[in-house]
């Protein structure tokens, strides 16, 4: 038996039970009974179907993106609401994906108002097999207007109460969906918590406009000339929702209560991320938009490497293992040091990091002048931010060297405590003093060489 | 074995001349200027003798603004359009694209730099406007690519400018010269209609400026003067059997085929002599136009070519073979062309000499010499006070390029001895501001 044979992805989600932790977040691609299938078959471990509810309608023309160079939706809007398809069809489609799939997890993602339609329609999906319930309280366009979806999410007492029905009339487990769009993400959690939420889900999408159409001047996406905020999600949001992730699960709390993780995952790393960070099961929608089912072979083969190197066998062995690496600012080490470090063989000359530093960062690399284009890190000019090391094109060619000896060790925080903060700027322990900044007037002397001068710039 | 079947018409010529670097489309220019990293004081822009804002005109088609783009490169180089398919990227621009050092694939610059300037010069929008007028006027000699720019940047200051062209078409050797498969005729002319219509310079056709009188009433006429004569016919090989039928200089046999593309009538086996730009293009050209055998001759070793690399490589790809350390003795034959005789050379004491005893004959029906262009000597000589170097090149200031006789200035082929067309539209340019900074320096006023 290879040690793959050993790992054991599946998940106990807060009593839903599923082969894997890669489920689709309540969206398209979980809008019909079909599609769910065709996601089991592909490897899909568990799918919370698009949220049902009340009878709406949609606009046409629904989605906006954010492109980036050559990458498409590195950031995608929707203005889409609720299914639009009868419930009817949505039940019975439901009991017959739980028939062929009775191992993975069908969860039901529910909107209403009153509560007599929250215990009509939990019943009438429990009828239908769903194995859990996801309460929408997240989405920030169109529901909320009418009082539901992120209206609910960022109004914590009328989220609690929400629960506490939903609770009362669920024999399946509960787990409340929350919205980003809210100052701080414990308020809803802790709300949901209170309410006796079984499980919490992360982030619905962001309120946004992802663009203006320089024509008609309407956001897009664009409505017969106007449009709406939508809500973005996508790889764009994913340090958004890490964040918050870990804001709930360092919650004394709310860390008791099991969290699947959406917002931006696309990868097996993005999962991984997620789940140092506490999520047990993670939730996709974007990437599935962008490139079908077939992505979640990518996620699996990457989680099991990942896991195999790592010698893991569950995906419990290393939840949350990044959560106490992941504290305030006041208690990071104001003794630790590193210094960028250019890797001359590796070097192309692009020269970006020597523009990024002395325009956009401390003035610590100068421009060669041997002829070559290969820059210096003025060593004691770099305060070592990582702006050249990121900005640099090629691999592991700028590297942030350790430069302190690894002793000492100070924080914020003692210094508070010992009464100990700098209270001038002359003081030896601020750390900007002593800092070389050029004069002011140096800059002008860096005119930009032209090959002839006879340039028609002005015309 | 031929590589090309003989073209029989426009169609067949058309894919044996297929354009190297074919227009980009809309997704595949989205793509390759994505990769760009817009670096700073870039090499790329560096390597481009007109010194192209490369980044910043790649980063504007990728943000959608391809007329902001092709302003880019109209603004450093007149010619942009044509450059963008017909220089030697590989030596320039992309050559010293920072991607190379990393053994990555260059930006494509050239076919991205051709987007941009074809979509302008299709949509007819005008992006220059002459200057108010200064009343002063400037002659130009010869419609080259540094004749054109010379004109194009002297009108934007507001001169009024004649341009005396001895041929029936503008461009110069970019027309005449330059390989069809980098450029067609009609995108050439394309692009000298675009600039002619936006800034209105006269173009006097069929006016070759060839004596003293010519010269003088110039002088009288105009404030100043521009020579962009470029270089002249190809240059005698001094050699028995020159003058037999089927003998053809390189310069003259690729102004007739970029005429009469499929109506020229390549031989069955042809022997180019030479080993520069010129000869491999004549020898590619000949094996596009259907001949047998292609024979690529050159007296050195191949390693001391002056042609690129790549243009051998293309050569020796549209099936031409390559024939070194041969010098032509004689060209053999009764009326026609019957064969070339070669002795075999070799290096002796660093000094090229021919092995006794090693003559050999290549049989052919057509000899293309592409030993050189002669130069413009006759004419230049005409000129007062005009110094020329050892090698028949006008000597010129290379801040102004004013030539000695304050008058003239000078650029492209003229003053390098055969460059590319890029150079001669940065000459061009820089002379137009040269004179520009003269006249307005002396005031001068135009003789009456
Ligand atoms: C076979 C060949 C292939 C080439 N391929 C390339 C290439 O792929 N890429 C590239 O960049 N460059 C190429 N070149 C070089 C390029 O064409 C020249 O460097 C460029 O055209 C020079 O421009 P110019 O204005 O100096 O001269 P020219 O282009 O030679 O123009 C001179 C003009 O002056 C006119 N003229 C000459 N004498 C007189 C006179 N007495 N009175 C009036 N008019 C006159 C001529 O008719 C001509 O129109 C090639 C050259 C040759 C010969
Ligand atoms: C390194 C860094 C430091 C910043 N410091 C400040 C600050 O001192 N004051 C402030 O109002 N915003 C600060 N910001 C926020 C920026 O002004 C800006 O609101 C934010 O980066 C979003 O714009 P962007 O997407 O263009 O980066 C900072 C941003 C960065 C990246
Ligand atoms: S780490 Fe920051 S300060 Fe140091 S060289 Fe790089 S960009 Fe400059
Ligand atoms: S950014 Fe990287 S590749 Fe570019 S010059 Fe700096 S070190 Fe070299
Ligand atoms: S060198 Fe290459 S990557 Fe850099 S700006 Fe020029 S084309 Fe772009």
């Amino acid at each position: 038996m290879s040690k793959k044979d050993k790992i054991d992805l599946s998940v106990n989600f807060a009593g839903i039970k599923a082969p894997n932790p890669f489920w689709l977040a309540s969206a398209p691609p979980t809008n019909s009974g079909y599609q769910i299938m065709k996601a089991f078959d592909a490897g899909w471990g568990g799918a919370v179907w698009k949220t049902l509810g009340m009878p709406t309608i949609n606009v046409s023309s629904r989605y906006g993106s954010t492109n980036y160079g050559n990458s498409r939706m590195a950031g995608f809007s929707n203005i889409e609401l609720i299914t639009d398809r009868p419930l009817e069809d949505n039940l019975r489609e439901m009991a017959e994906v739980k028939k062929h799939f009775p191992d993975h997890a069908v969860i039901a993602s529910l909107m209403v108002d009153t509560r007599q339609e929250w215990e009509d329609i939990i019943k009438q999906v429990e009828d239908a097999g769903a194995d859990g319930i996801e309460l929408n309280f997240g989405c920030p366009h169109g529901m909320c207007e009418r009082g539901m979806g992120s209206a609910v999410g960022q109004e914590p007492e009328v989220l609690k109460t929400i629960v506490e029905w939903v609770k009362q009339a669920a024999t399946v487990p509960v787990i409340t969906k929350l919205s980003p769009n809210i100052t701080h993400i414990t308020d809803p959690g802790l709300a949901a918590v209170h309410g006796k939420t079984d499980a919490i889900s992360l982030i619905n999408t962001v309120k946004s406009i992802v663009g203006i159409d320089l024509e008609t001047y309407a956001p897009y996406p664009i409505v017969d000339g106007k449009g709406t905020n939508g809500g973005y999600c996508g790889p764009a949001v994913k340090p958004i929702a890490l964040h918050m992730l870990k804001d709930l699960m360092q919650h004394p709390e709310i860390s008791n209560t099991p969290i699947s993780g959406i917002g931006g995952i696309e990868t097996w790393r993005d999962v991984v991320e997620f789940i140092l960070l506490g999520a047990t099961s993670v939730q996709v929608c974007t990437a599935v938009m962008h490139y079908g089912f077939g992505i979640v072979r990518e996620m699996e083969a990457g989680l099991i490497d990942f896991m195999e190197n790592k010698g893991y066998t569950t995906i419990y062995d290393f939840a949350g293992k990044a959560l106490p690496n992941v504290t305030e600012w006041k208690h990071l080490n104001l003794k630790s040091e590193v210094r960028a470090k250019i890797n001359e063989d590796k070097c192309i000359g692009c020269d970006l990091c020597y523009i990024a530093c002395d325009d956009g960062a401390h003035q610590a690399i100068a421009l060669p002048t041997d002829g070559s284009r290969i820059p210096l890190i003025i060593e004691e000019n770099c305060v070592g931010c990582n702006l050249c090391s990121l900005v640099c094109p090629v691999e592991e060619c700028i590297t942030m060297e350790k430069f302190d000896d690894g002793k000492e060790h100070e924080t914020w925080h003692e210094l508070t405590e010992q009464n100990r903060i700098p209270n001038t700027w002359n003081d030896d322990r601020a750390g900007g003093k002593g800092h070389y900044v050029p004069e002011p007037t140096e800059a002008l002397k860096h005119k930009r060489k032209d090959k002839s001068g006879i340039n028609n710039k002005a015309m | 074995m031929a590589e090309y079947k003989r073209p029989e018409n426009e169609q067949e010529f058309k894919e044996n001349f297929k354009q190297k670097k074919p227009l980009m489309n809309d997704t595949q220019a989205h793509i390759e200027s994505s990769r760009c990293l817009f670096c700073y004081d870039a090499p790329c822009m560096n390597a481009c003798p007109t010194g192209i804002d490369i980044p910043l005109f790649i980063k504007q088609i990728n943000t959608g603004n391809k007329q902001g783009a092709a302003k880019t490169i109209y603004d450093s180089n007149w010619m942009g359009n044509a450059c963008g398919t017909i220089c030697p990227t590989e030596v320039l621009c992309e050559g010293a694209c920072v991607y190379n050092e990393q053994d990555a694939p260059p930006i494509l610059i050239g076919r991205l730099q051709n987007h941009a300037t074809i979509s302008v010069i299709k949509s007819g929008k005008q992006l220059y406007f002459p200057g108010e007028d200064n009343g002063k006027r400037v002659a130009i000699i010869g419609a080259g690519p540094a004749g054109i720019s010379c004109a194009c940047e002297l009108r934007t200051l507001g001169y009024s400018v004649d341009i005396f062209e001895a041929k029936a078409q503008p461009s110069g050797l970019t027309v005449h010269g330059v390989a069809p498969y980098k450029i067609s005729n009609e995108e050439v002319m394309a692009e000298m209609d675009y600039l002619q219509n936006q800034l209105g310079y006269n173009i006097l056709y069929n006016h070759p400026i060839s004596t003293k009188e010519d010269l003088k009433k110039l002088e009288s006429d105009y404030s100043a003067i521009f020579i962009g004569v470029g270089l002249g016919k190809t240059a005698n090989l001094q050699m028995t059997g020159e003058n037999l039928l089927g003998v053809h200089g390189a310069v003259e046999f690729i102004e007739e085929l970029r005429s009469k593309h499929s109506e020229v009538k390549i031989a069955q086996k042809v022997v180019v002599i030479g080993g520069g730009n010129t000869a491999m293009d004549a020898a590619s050209e000949s094996a596009r136009l259907g001949a047998e055998e292609v024979t690529l001759a050159y007296r050195r070793g191949k390693e001391s070519m002056g042609a690129y690399d790549f243009e051998y490589d293309l050569a020796v790809s549209a099936g031409v073979k390559g024939l070194f350390n041969a010098s032509p003795v004689e060209i053999i034959g009764g009326e026609r062309v019957e064969g070339v005789r070669f002795v075999k050379t070799e290096i002796v004491n660093g000094r090229l000499t021919n092995i006794e005893g090693s003559e050999f004959t290549v049989a052919c029906d057509m000899v293309i010499k592409a030993t050189g262009q002669a130069k413009q000597g006759k004419l230049l000589r005409l000129i007062d006070k005009l110094t020329l170097d050892e090698k028949t090149r006008i000597v010129v200031n290379s801040d102004t390029n004013q030539t000695t006789n304050p008058m003239y200035f000078a650029g492209g082929d003229a003053i390098n001895g055969g460059a590319e067309v890029v150079n001669g539209a940065y000459d061009g340019k820089l002379a137009a501001n040269g004179i520009h900074q003269w006249i307005t320096d002396n005031q001068r006023q135009p003789k009456t």
